[in-house]
């Protein structure tokens, strides 16, 4: 049996490094510190029934076990046969194989995208636009004192993003209000008993609240000391049971209402009751509390980037952060989802110039999302083959899209049995990333981290950097028998990541003295 | 036969998260996801009893959902679906050239689903709207 602690979590944006996890027969048999989701990757899901063990090419329309070699000669001739193929995923992979990736793309003169196109390829059109006020979530952790959280749940997206790095953490110059909520619970829990008695006395059935959106006047909390919480959302989700303060707005009315509170903060009357479903004299209250903190974040999640307006919803967003940023100090984050989509942006962007929806048909790396975003190819219809990995957009794109996308061939490097793996045609096991491999990923706030290996994969099975090297090759190998160009010499994987070694002290030489006859030579 | 306009948000469960790490498909997976979450008040507008089902119907498909009370709070005519097959076969793939489709407040049309209508499993899903699967 060994203890392994301080591992990463390679689930969602949040990468919590302090989880601690027991080995016995090359099998994770405990964990402890991380969330129900964490939980179910790695003790149960990992080593589920839904994993790939053999690599699977679908003849006669069922998926059959083939050789590994196969398989690859397989994907690389469909690749090369395709005039325009589509490589899409790479949010749930490291980053040493996200560069091996663009290399692949950039061999073939394929379209090359991200699932930040369908979560936060919004949200980086808009920073692109106006620039982002950011700090990493170390500085928020120990200094802010008003988190808001715009359109997003974390607490069933990032389960321990609350306890970790905002409100229910105890940080440098601010406390954990872990202790507040309880009372607050206790109460609620209080409340509700109360009620109940009084129906069963009383026999009357109280009336239903209002069929309106209803947000009241601040409660209590608002004024008190330390850290405080809003929640804007169109539903109450469990955080919004946990905030100080909660926003019920309706849909696709983001805009509106960051519009009104920019107006706000910036001392401007508004000539309307209500915007977006919230009496102004509400918004007010948070347009105060806004200006009044002393270090204030605004989480924005996908409430914002896949409703209507999408990256215009974002801009108002960073606008309302750079006006708040005149009279307080104040940063604006995307709640990034896939443990290293941050990272596809970051790998992406250092390798091209561009962080997703690229095309390299030219040759060179031309961005331009909505025309090369994935669901605009596919909903055009122009890739004629994809290469999926690490994603489901069988599950999560939508069904016109997928119509399209089984109209050719597909491949796909997961774990395990997904949607797309189901549908694909050449199916390739991979080892799990964070679990049977390690790698770099980059958390939400863009600071890298290195995932540790904590089992063996089963034999046979490729990481996810080999499997694309030996696609790769294959690749070169048939362009050359083509004539199409001359082949290459073999990749050469650097060496995994590992931790500096310690850099002794060196001695500075002294300086030779340049003579007077030295220099005028 | 009573139906309800309504505005379709999609997103994230908890349970959901948790099925999706266990495998699409298994049955904690098929359980969280394939589920529509309704206001009371519409739940009692559209008769709904028990262990009732749903037809949810868009401007790009329909599906057969297990119905259940929004447990939070009051959300006046919005529906909630988990992110997965099911929600996306309501799901739009127009971007207004931007790449992203519309995944949250578009309208959807609900109404009771008799008995013997299916919650079609993944595989059953894919194979109805794909024509293929795993099997």
């Amino acid at each position: 049996m060994t203890e392994i602690s301080n591992v990463v979590c390679p689930i969602c944006g949040c990468l919590c490094d302090d989880i601690e996890i027991t080995v016995e027969n090359n099998e994770i048999t405990k964990m402890k510190n991380g969330c129900a989701v964490c939980e179910a990757k790695m003790v149960h899901g990992y080593k589920s029934d839904e994993r790939i063990l053999k690599p699977m090419i679908r003849k006669d329309g069922k998926l059959v076990p083939v050789s590994m070699d196969e398989a690859v000669h397989k994907a690389a001739k469909i690749l090369t046969d395709a005039k325009y193929p589509l490589l899409f995923g790479w949010s749930s992979t490291v980053g040493e194989a996200q560069r091996i990736g663009v290399e692949l793309a950039e061999e073939l003169g394929s379209a090359l995208d991200n699932c930040c196109s369908v979560c936060h390829g919004p949200s980086v059109m808009a920073t692109q636009e106006i620039g982002i006020p950011a700090a990493t979530l170390g500085q928020i952790r120990h200094r802010a004192d008003l988190i808001v959280y715009w359109a997003c749940n974390p607490w069933t997206s990032h389960p321990r993003h609350v306890e970790r790095y905002t409100s229910f953490t105890d940080g440098r110059f601010e406390g954990s209000e872990w202790k507040s909520y309880m009372q607050k619970l206790k109460a609620e829990s209080g409340r509700k008993k109360m009620e109940m008695a009084s129906k069963r006395i009383t026999r009357i059935t109280p009336p239903d609240r209002p069929q309106v959106c209803f947000t009241g006047p601040p409660p209590q909390t608002m004024q008190k000391p330390g850290r405080k919480m809003i929640v804007v959302d169109v539903r109450k989700t469990m955080t919004a049971e946990a905030a100080d303060y909660f926003l019920q707005i309706e849909p696709n009315k983001d805009y509106e209402i960051f519009e009104a509170l920019r107006c706000i903060v910036n001392d401007q009357e508004l000539d309307v009751d209500k915007v977006g479903g919230v009496p102004v004299d509400s918004l007010k209250d948070v347009g105060e509390a806004l200006v009044n903190c002393n270090f204030g974040v605004i989480f924005f999640g996908l409430g914002l980037t896949q409703s209507a307006g999408r990256f215009r919803n974002i801009e108002i967003a960073i606008a309302l952060a750079r006006d708040l940023n005149r009279k307080t100090k104040f940063i604006i984050s995307p709640m990034r989802g896939h443990f290293n989509v941050t990272g596809a942006n970051i790998v992406f962007a250092w390798q091209t110039g561009y962080p997703y929806a690229l095309d390299f048909s030219q040759g060179y790396p031309q961005y331009n999302p909505g025309e090369n975003t994935a669901m605009d190819l596919l909903r055009r219809g122009d890739n004629d083959a994809t290469l999926v990995i690490s994603a489901d957009p069988g599950a999560h794109f939508p069904k016109a899209a997928v119509q399209n996308m089984i109209k050719h061939p597909i491949i796909t490097i997961n774990p395990d049995m997904n949607a797309i793996s189901r549908l694909g045609d050449v199916v390739f096991p991979t080892q799990w990333c964070g679990i049977e491999y390690a790698g770099t990923a980059y958390r939400m706030d863009s600071v890298p981290i290195t995932l540790k290996k904590v089992v063996e994969p089963p034999p046979g099975i490729l990481n996810d950097e080999e499997l694309l090297t030996r696609i790769l090759e294959e690749v070169r190998a048939i362009k050359a028998e083509k004539g199409d160009v001359k082949p290459k010499e073999k990749l050469k994987i650097p060496a995994k990541p590992s931790r500096p070694a310690k850099v002794s002290k060196v001695v500075a030489k002294p300086k030779k003295k340049v003579t007077k006859k030295e220099v005028k030579k | 036969m009573v139906s309800l306009k309504a505005t379709l948000i999609t997103g994230r469960t908890i349970d959901q998260g948790v099925g999706k790490e266990l495998g699409k498909g298994s049955k904690e997976y098929y359980d969280s996801a394939a589920i529509c979450f309704l206001n009371k008040a519409d739940i009692i507008k559209l008769g709904l009893k028990g262990r009732a089902k749903v037809r949810v119907t868009s401007k790009y498909g329909s599906v057969i959902l297990k119905a259940a009370k929004f447990p939070r709070g009051n959300m006046p005519s919005i529906v909630f679906i988990p992110c997965g097959i099911w929600a996306n076969a309501l799901c739009g793939d127009d971007t207004y050239s931007m790449g992203m489709p519309l995944f949250k407040g578009f309208p959807v049309e609900v109404e009771p689903a008799l008995p013997t209508d299916p919650v079609l499993t993944l595989d059953e899903l894919l194979k109805e709207q794909y024509g293929r699967n795993s099997l």
